[in-house]
């Protein structure tokens, strides 16, 4: 049972979100500031009968690091995999509301699953490198496209692993499988295909959780130089991570957005004080 | 509360079993328990089976009874009174109408191994045991004496069997070949006659083509006729005189023998040589005398044909109905009941594949292709193409029969294979196919393999159906040869399973085809082996490229 450090003035809003009541959302207005990549509004999600997210609605800005926290099984990474549409496969899933990307409705009835997932990129919790050669794991999305120019797929393969930094590591063995690499190079290496197709958005699910301290730190300082290229979306367990590596952190639980806003402000001076109590460790 | 909860009682020392050494004992007593029975079968089956070959000294046995009888020991026992006797291959059936005689010890009044006691193995009649006496060739005498006629027996006798051989390839392969050629005439005499009604033009053409190439043929028969009469000449007269232990003497012709040894006085070496000539003639030959003696050439051949014919039809059927069912088919009570269905057909016994294979793939697939393609030839010689069992349906009745093996294993390798792989490709816009096609089926290929190599094992031992769809005792036409198309799949072909039992049970001389049972046995095994040994070879070089370990 969580607990407020505060004695509460008004009820606790974590409380109230518990016994299932809602609570409205506290969105900071500066991050409307940057134009949005993506657009959530109103999103709800069921697993059967269990709602797994409740009307979330929240702008994610275009060119920054988003970073999702919040407990676990607060509906962080099914909010990440609704905007691939992942959930899709899962078959008892149902949802209302809807997401655009760049103006796109993403759930719109005519969307091409397929060509709306050429659009996003993702890297997972576990490094899920492709039984192929390093090459090939990058070119991926290019060879299932019908890309077969041996220019344009050397190219963008050195595009894309030295925008993972991870070049100069495998240039020399681009036709080893990709299944003897470490784990931090295999994860790299997964973050290299997710930006080969040249990704409207980013989609990183807790990329450093299976990761020992060093690699963590590897993929920690390449989220920070993907900053600015891309609009990156993570969902981080790790609250120094977000605070060191996100533009924008939401803060999340139980299926709800409690309170979204710039990082530095959600770390030193958040509006709620759920939020500071979980941002600063004594709670979840 | 604590106080009125039971006091739970601690003993001093662990109990044995919780220690678990007895379950180690257990497990491991019924893995070694296993593995001797395996190892023993198959100790049993290569000791028997690799010393077939090898030469055995012939003993000259007298009987108290004043017999003398030249044979080599085969089988030793000890009778229930205590007294050993010997089972003895004394050869020479023609003079004694058998091949193998049991003498007690008491029986024996002395043994000896002469030096010049032969064993010849001939074309027909099984071995010949004596003591060469004289080569001739017709009336005369060209080496008198045992040693000289045995050297120069030596000498002649490679040229012999070198002609005999020739004259028994022209005819069995230019010979088939005119044949071929003159039923093809025939054949197109009946299909101008079916397509355009006889006393056609097309017809009359037709006979007249069949009348050119019957002649042809004919010629080419004289050409050949002169061919082997010239070879079968260079053979006529000369033959090798033996005496056996009675004294009785018997010409053999030397195109007869095939070959002719003197076991008790050849060294290491030649024993030797004699055991791989033996290999040679097993592995390389057509059988001879029912089966029971020569090569199984043709078996091994069909052998490995139909399991590889097998594994090929097997394998696309297999892995595309799994794909269906593990990637594609909605989980529910219908798949449950598709699933549990395919596990039940693998313990339908094999027997019933074969009448199936008999009535539908013979019968019913082949009797129409024979309509529908082959009808002169139906007409012609009343003789079915397809319409009968041959290697074709004996590997699409296996193929049916290792389905549910495929299936199965295809699925457990495809149910392996990462939830994050796939999710991984379809984040990157992959359809569902392309996943299957890149991800899928490459990491579970190893697997599918393993279920590939469970289908080989099972179906190249199988029998039962396999007489009913296309095995035969005999069939010397190899379902690829020389003659057009080169791929003859309607072909009845001979298999090592069936010869096993063919020469086991229904062989007329069952003492000298025990060793060849037990030879055949091993070669099969070993053919089987091998073969597995070959896909475990593949599968280990997908397995490192497609699945190393993740830490």
């Amino acid at each position: 049972m969580p607990t407020s450090a505060e004695t509460p003035s008004s009820p606790d809003r974590l409380a109230v979100v518990a016994g299932g009541g809602q609570v409205p959302a506290e969105v900071h207005q500066r991050v409307r500031q940057d134009p949005a990549v993506l657009e959530i509004d109103g999103f709800n999600l069921w697993y059967g009968t269990k709602q797994a997210l409740h009307s979330i609605s929240m702008p994610i800005p275009h060119g920054k690091v988003t970073a999702l926290v919040g407990p676990s099984g607060c509906g962080k990474s099914t909010l990440l995999r609704s905007v691939n549409r992942l959930n899709d496969l899962v078959p008892s899933v149902r949802i209302t509301g809807d997401m655009r990307l760049n103006g796109d409705s993403i759930y719109d009835p005519r969307m091409d699953v397929i060509e709306l997932r050429k659009r996003m990129g993702m890297v997972f919790q576990r490094p899920n490198p492709f039984p192929m050669s390093i090459y090939e794991n990058v070119v991926y999305a290019l060879r299932i496209d019908g890309e077969t120019s041996r220019t344009v797929l050397d190219e963008v393969c050195e595009k894309s692993l030295r925008g993972a930094a991870l070049w100069d590591e495998v240039k020399d063995r681009l036709s080893d499988s990709a299944l003897g690499l470490s784990g931090g190079q295999q994860q790299r290496l997964c973050i290299a295909r997710a930006i080969a197709a040249e990704p409207e958005v980013l989609l990183l699910d807790e990329p450093c959780s299976a990761l020992d301290p060093i690699a963590t730190g590897k993929v920690e300082d390449l989220i920070q130089e993907l900053r600015g290229h891309y609009s990156v979306l993570i969902v981080t367990h790790n609250m120094q991570q977000a605070s060191r590596s996100s533009d924008y952190t939401a803060f999340m639980y139980l299926g709800r957005l409690i309170e979204y806003g710039p990082t530095t402000d959600i770390f030193t001076k958040p509006v709620l004080r759920e939020t500071e109590a979980y941002v600063t460790g004594r709670f979840g | 509360m604590n106080s009125e909860r039971p006091r739970r009682r601690r003993s001093s020392h662990a109990a044995l079993s919780a220690h678990g050494e007895p379950w180690i004992w257990l497990t491991g007593g019924a893995l070694s328990l296993c593995l001797a029975m395996i190892i023993g079968l198959l100790g049993y089956i290569v000791a028997q089976g690799a010393g077939t070959f090898w030469p055995r000294p012939l003993d000259l046995l007298e009987t108290s009874d004043g017999r003398r009888v030249l044979g080599e020991e085969s089988a030793r026992e000890v009778a229930p009174d205590g007294s050993g006797r010997r089972l003895v291959r004394t050869a020479n059936f023609e003079l004694s109408g058998k091949h193998f005689e049991w003498f007690g010890d008491s029986e024996v009044s002395a043994t000896t191994r002469p030096a010049e006691a032969t064993v010849v193995e001939r074309l027909e009649g099984g071995r010949f045991h004596g003591f060469p006496t004289r080569l001739l060739h017709g009336e005369e005498v060209v080496a008198d004496g045992g040693e000289a006629a045995w050297n120069e027996f030596s000498r002649l006798h490679p040229a012999a069997r070198k002609r005999w051989r020739d004259a028994w390839r022209i005819d069995k392969e230019e010979r088939g070949l005119l044949q071929r050629r003159l039923r093809g005439a025939r054949l197109a005499v009946v299909s101008a006659e079916l397509e355009s009604g006889a006393e056609s033009p097309a017809h009359a053409a037709a006979r007249e083509v069949e009348g050119n190439v019957a002649r042809e043929v004919e010629k080419s028969e004289r050409a050949l006729d002169e061919r082997t009469a010239e070879l079968r000449a260079g053979n006529e007269g000369w033959g090798l005189e033996l005496a056996t232990a009675t004294g009785e003497k018997v010409i053999l012709p030397l195109a007869d023998i095939v070959r002719a040894c003197q076991p008790n006085r050849l060294a290491l070496g030649g024993k030797l040589g004699v055991y791989a000539s033996r290999w040679g003639e097993f592995l390389g030959d057509d059988p001879r005398e029912a089966n029971s003696a020569g090569g199984v050439f043709p078996a091994i051949w069909g052998t490995v044909a139909m399991t590889l014919i097998m594994a090929l039809l097997v394998a696309p059927f297999g892995v595309l109905a799994a794909l269906y069912l593990r990637e594609y088919a909605t989980r529910g009570p219908v798949t449950a009941a598709v699933r549990i269905a395919i596990n039940n057909l693998a313990g339908v016994p094999s027997i019933v594949y074969g009448a199936f294979g008999l009535g539908f793939f013979c019968y019913v697939l082949g009797g129409s292709i024979d309509e529908l393609l082959f009808r002169p030839a139906l007409i012609a010689d009343g003789q079915p193409t397809f319409g009968t069992g041959g290697l074709l349906w004996a590997s699409l009745t296996l193929a049916l029969l290792t389905l549910p093996v495929v299936i199965v294993a295809t699925e457990e390798a495809l149910s392996s294979v990462p939830n994050s792989m796939r999710e991984g490709s379809y984040a990157c816009g992959a359809s569902k196919w392309q996943t299957i096609r890149r991800i899928v089926l490459p990491r579970a290929l190893p697997g599918i393999m393993t279920g590939l190599i469970l289908a080989m094992a099972r179906g190249a031992g199988e029998v039962a159906p396999l007489m009913l769809v296309g095995v035969k005792k005999l069939a010397l036409d190899l379902p690829i040869d020389g003659t057009f198309p080169f791929v003859h799949p309607e072909r009845e072909f001979m298999h090592l399973a069936y010869l096993i039992y063919d020469v086991g049970f229904q062989s007329p001389n069952s003492q000298a085809a025990k060793p060849m049972v037990f030879t055949i046995t091993f070669l099969l095994v070993a053919i089987i082996a091998l073969l597995n040994l070959v896909a475990i070879w593949i599968r280990g070089r997908l397995r490192r490229r497609y699945v190393a370990q993740q830490f």
